[in-house]
């Protein structure tokens, strides 16, 4: 398979008044193209960061040094006139809350035709079929009673709906979607991650899912990269961390996630707190909360490291195994 | 009678309604937010209230603590109804019913430090406590909810997510309540630090043999924490069961709808699984389907449903299920 | 089962103790941080401190006072050796000593009409937001009809009442200007009340003045006192005009307006009468907009 984006020592920085942050550091992966990945990580992890970086959409006191190959173009540094011939076109992202995308005064209609007459040269009437139209693809029932809808009248499920049929009217390479069902009922995420997956099959988009959930993840993503502190920790397939993770952090997290179908007697949480970036810890960033750490650990920061020779990597210096300590 | 004694909290029939108005000459119209909704609390136990967003759920909780006046029905506390009680009698039970909100930053007030924000129910519930033994307790309540107690004058700002919350429980502790209601106290927190807060309020509830009222739309973390669980849709109760029971057979098609849409954290399962796919979304509160409420969304539905609202059936020895089919279904789900 | 109340040495010791643990940084700490930070709110601190300074302790080191009248010279321009550092007006009065006069009663009266309006308002706005409905609604029409009133006629009939008394003034104007600082408590106390922790409180069994005294009120710092540093140079500019109309401070007692109403006819014949007491009002004026300015930044760093 063809990789549709390769990203190369991404680092992202915020000034703030005083000092500058690092907010990722170091990033590189590649996404191969229709695949889809997580990317795990909890509040201030970077996983938000990294990818509006790679949009060319952050913040103004946010800068990104390093590259991300969008096949021969190099997005990161691009100004901003020239980053919207492939915004919207090749790549295109899906947020948490539909409203801060969706212009409010503005008919879903006359919104999405105009994405198309913009990038596809469409005319306006045609623009306008095909836009019904990619509304019914995304399972919205009466699509041209909603194309006429102003975004307040729709629901929240339905927004996002929209959302995703307004991110696929060009037929990108790429979705990033950060958090698109966290606001959602469980119901509708259901009925929401279906669709992810139905998308991405029929339309060969590589996903990029960016959450908290490992639930969501378990049932639609094919690989995964769990952040912490701004960096990658481990990377795998989604079934290579689930049952076997490699780096405490993951393990943690799967023990802290309750599972429907099992009533635990007690979660087992990861001690501590997630890091402030503007405080990040020396060495491994996780090895205040880590169970596993030794004097290496507090002095030098592991770095991202093939494990078996395989695919999968992860950061950490602890080479035992994890679940054999678990037990003991 | 020792059943009765075991009943810390029952709810008789409870509706609460709020008028929506739309404009100054139209005439506000009713949103029904709960209706006729019964169960009961026993001492020790921990019941979980689970339910889309628009069930109810946190205008329960409100209902329960008097934060809220319920419209018609009555909030048995310890026996008594305390559902019409004037404000300065109330004031005097609320030392046994406190709170936990959502929002761990937005329920401390930024203006007052640590230790005066979890003093403050003291204040008006317990004037008989000194200042120095108001600061003793808060000192307890510190240490009980795992923070240190050197951050007694620090402000809420200069705290994370999970740190506050801890805040927030101290305070809910600091009178000795026999019932708190967490209204989702984890859901705005971090994976890891949501299995601290869990664990936490677990240890706590066996410290202080506390009762507690689970809210949440989180179907895991209730699993998790419930003796029992209260199912909730559209103002109404449509199941309730005891938590094993209800997550091994699910007897309404709501229940079942919201298992199975529950995300779960193991691949091979997620893959494998076949998701009983709700169509559409809540139907508005404001203008509720008729008969069963669920009828919409529901693939069971027939003409029945539409008609004749389901009772609440008393099945199996405790349970409780609101659906015209559920043997039927229930003969189905077993084949 | 171990409750919060067994008492021992060890705890109590550890209580007093903890009186003396590390203070985290109040909000208001972290707002004067970032104006001290503000170059500009801070030169015109510096600079209204200087003015309110001088205004009270200057006319104890002039020669003249203001109501003196030097016979020898009237209608004069700066004489450093007579000490009319700023020249005389037509009565022969001293310009420095006047102007000194009237930023003094300049001052009084927005200081005064900006408490009373702080007091009123803030209290009115606060009730009516909290308890909403039926009262917010009384209480926020009698706000319209005032607001409906032209003012000036309400100053009108209360000189003609009352005579042209200072504090008259002072209380008219305060009385007017509660009215915006009604309505600004009133939003905000209607979205503050939505938060939680108003709701925790009244778990915690306070009751709705407890509520609105303890926890909302001390929330609604940040737009009460920016308001207030914009209601001042309006208060200042209002006084100038009542003046300006010859309803507001009375012979020999003057204000910044009354000299500038005396000053500005003669002008040309006589440009020291009107620039002096010009020259203060508008540098207190733009001070004052700076530091409302430092203040809303110092206040609500979200907005940056």
């Amino acid at each position: 398979m063809t990789n549709v984006l390769v990203v190369d020592d991404l680092d992202v920085t915020f000034a703030l008044h005083q000092a500058e942050v690092k907010a990722v550091s170091d990033l590189s992966f590649s996404l191969a193209a229709g695949e889809t990945m997580a990317v795990v990580g909890e509040s201030g992890s970077g996983k938000s960061q990294a990818f509006l970086a790679i949009m060319g959409l952050l913040a103004r006191n946010g800068r990104a040094a390093g590259r991300a190959m969008l096949g021969e173009v190099d997005l990161i540094g691009m100004p901003g006139d020239r980053l919207d011939a492939y915004r919207g076109k090749d790549i295109a992202m899906i947020f948490q809350d539909p409203m801060t995308s969706l212009n409010p005064s503005l008919k879903v209609r006359t919104q999405l035709a105009e994405v198309l007459v913009r990038h596809q040269g469409f005319a306006p009437d045609k623009a306008g079929r095909a836009v019904i139209e990619m509304l019914e693809r995304v399972g919205i029932p009466e699509p041209v009673k909603r194309a006429s809808a102003y975004p307040h009248e729709l629901s929240g499920g339905m927004r996002q709906r929209v959302m995703i049929a307004m991110a696929l009217l060009c037929r990108p390479k790429i979705l990033i979607a950060d958090e698109p069902t966290t606001a959602l009922d469980v119901t509708v995420q259901a009925q929401m991650l279906e669709l992810f997956k139905t998308l991405t099959d029929e339309f060969g988009t590589a996903l990029v899912l960016i959450t908290h959930d490992l639930g969501v993840v378990a049932g639609v993503a094919d690989r995964m990269m769990v952040m912490y502190g701004g960096r990658c920790v481990e990377t795998g397939t989604v079934d290579e961390l689930f049952y076997d993770p490699r780096h405490p952090y993951t393990l943690g997290l799967l023990h802290s996630t309750p599972h429907v179908a099992k009533r635990a007697q007690r979660l087992d949480p990861i001690q501590g707190l997630p890091p402030s970036l503007e405080r990040l810890p020396s060495g491994c960033a996780f090895h205040p909360r880590c169970a596993f750490r030794f004097e290496t650990c507090f002095a030098e920061r592991p770095q991202l490291l093939p494990v078996d020779g395989g695919a999968r990597g992860r950061a950490c210096w602890y080479q035992g195994s994890l679940k054999h300590e678990e037990v003991a | 009678m020792l059943e009765h004694n075991d009943d810390l909290l029952r709810i008789e029939n409870l509706s609460k309604f709020f008028s929506v108005s739309s404009g100054l000459f139209t005439r506000p119209f009713q949103l029904k937010a709960l209706q006729d909704i019964s169960f009961t609390v026993k001492r020790g136990e921990t019941l979980g209230i689970v339910g889309e967003s628009g069930c109810g759920k946190s205008t329960l909780g409100r209902c329960i603590l008097q934060l809220l006046s319920p419209d018609e029905g009555r909030v048995l506390w310890l026996g008594e109804d305390i559902a019409r009680l004037p404000e300065e009698q109330m004031r005097l039970r609320r030392r046994d019913l406190q709170i936990i909100f959502q929002d761990p930053l937005a329920s401390l007030n930024p203006r007052m430090t640590v230790g005066e924000i979890i003093a403050d129910p003291l204040r008006t519930l317990m004037p008989e406590v000194d200042a120095k033994g108001r600061r003793e307790r808060v000192i307890k309540a510190m240490e009980a909810v795992g923070l240190l107690p050197e951050m007694i004058n620090r402000y809420p700002h200069e705290f994370s997510g999970g740190q506050a919350q801890r805040i927030g429980i101290a305070r809910a502790l600091i009178t000795e309540p026999k019932l708190i209601v967490c209204d989702e106290p984890v859901s705005a927190l971090d994976v890891s630090v949501q299995a601290q807060i869990v664990n936490l309020l677990s240890d706590l509830k066996q410290q202080f043999g506390l009762t507690l009222v689970f809210i949440s739309h989180n179907l895991s973390v209730v699993r998790h924490v419930s003796d029992r669980i209260l199912v909730l849709y559209l103002g109404r109760v449509v199941e309730l069961a005891s938590g094993d029971d209800l997550y091994a057979d699910p007897r309404h098609p709501y229940t079942r709808a919201l298992l199975t849409a529950v995300p779960i954290p193991d691949p091979r399962r997620a893959r494998q699984r076949t998701i009983d796919g709700l169509v559409g979304e809540i139907p508005s509160p404001i203008n509720p389907p008729s008969g069963c409420t669920f009828r919409t969304r529901c693939r069971h539905a027939v003409a029945l449903c539409a008609d004749k609202r389901p009772p609440l059936e008393t099945v199996d020895g405790g349970r409780l299920v609101a659906c015209h089919r559920w043997r039927e279904l229930a003969v189905t789900a077993a084949q | 089962m171990a409750g919060l109340t067994g008492k021992d040495a060890v705890l109590s010791a550890y209580a007093e103790a903890l009186a003396n643990a590390p203070k985290g940084r109040s909000l208001t700490q972290d707002a004067l941080r970032r104006l001290v930070n503000n170059k500009a709110a801070l030169v015109s601190i510096f600079i209204l401190v200087a003015i309110v300074l001088f205004a009270l302790v200057g006319p104890y080191l002039l020669p003249w006072s203001f109501d003196k009248i030097d016979w020898a010279g009237i209608r004069k321009p700066p004489d450093w050796e007579k000490g009319h550092y700023f020249g005389t007006d037509q009565n022969g009065r001293d310009m420095l000593a006047r102007t000194l006069q009237g930023t003094q009663m300049s001052l009084i009266v927005a200081a005064v009409a900006t408490a009373v309006s702080v007091v009123i308002g803030v209290v009115y706005g606060a009730i009516a937001g909290y308890f909403g409905g039926r009262v917010d609604a009384l209480m926020m029409r009698f706000v319209d009809i005032m607001y409906a009133l032209p003012y000036i006629l309400f100053v009108i009939i209360l000189v003609v009442i009352f005579g042209r008394s200072p504090v008259l003034l002072f209380v008219g104007i305060g009385f007017l200007e509660w009215l915006t600082m009604a309505r600004i408590v009133r939003g905000q106390t209607l979205t503050l009340k939505q938060r939680e922790f108003i709701e925790a409180a009244k778990a915690g069994g306070a009751g709705p003045f407890t509520i609105i005294f303890r926890h909302i009120l001390p929330n609604l710092t940040g737009p009460v006192v920016i308001y207030a540093t914009l209601t001042i140079p309006e208060i200042i500019v209002t006084e100038s005009f009542l003046s300006y109309l010859g309803l507001g401070v009375q012979e020999p007692q003057t204000s910044l307006g009354t000299l500038i109403s005396f000053g500005a006819p003669v002008a040309e014949a006589l440009p020291w009468m009107l620039y002096t007491p010009a020259f203060i009002l508008v540098l207190m004026l733009v001070c004052l907009s700076y530091v409302g300015d430092g203040l809303r930044d110092a206040l609500d760093p979200k907005d940056r």
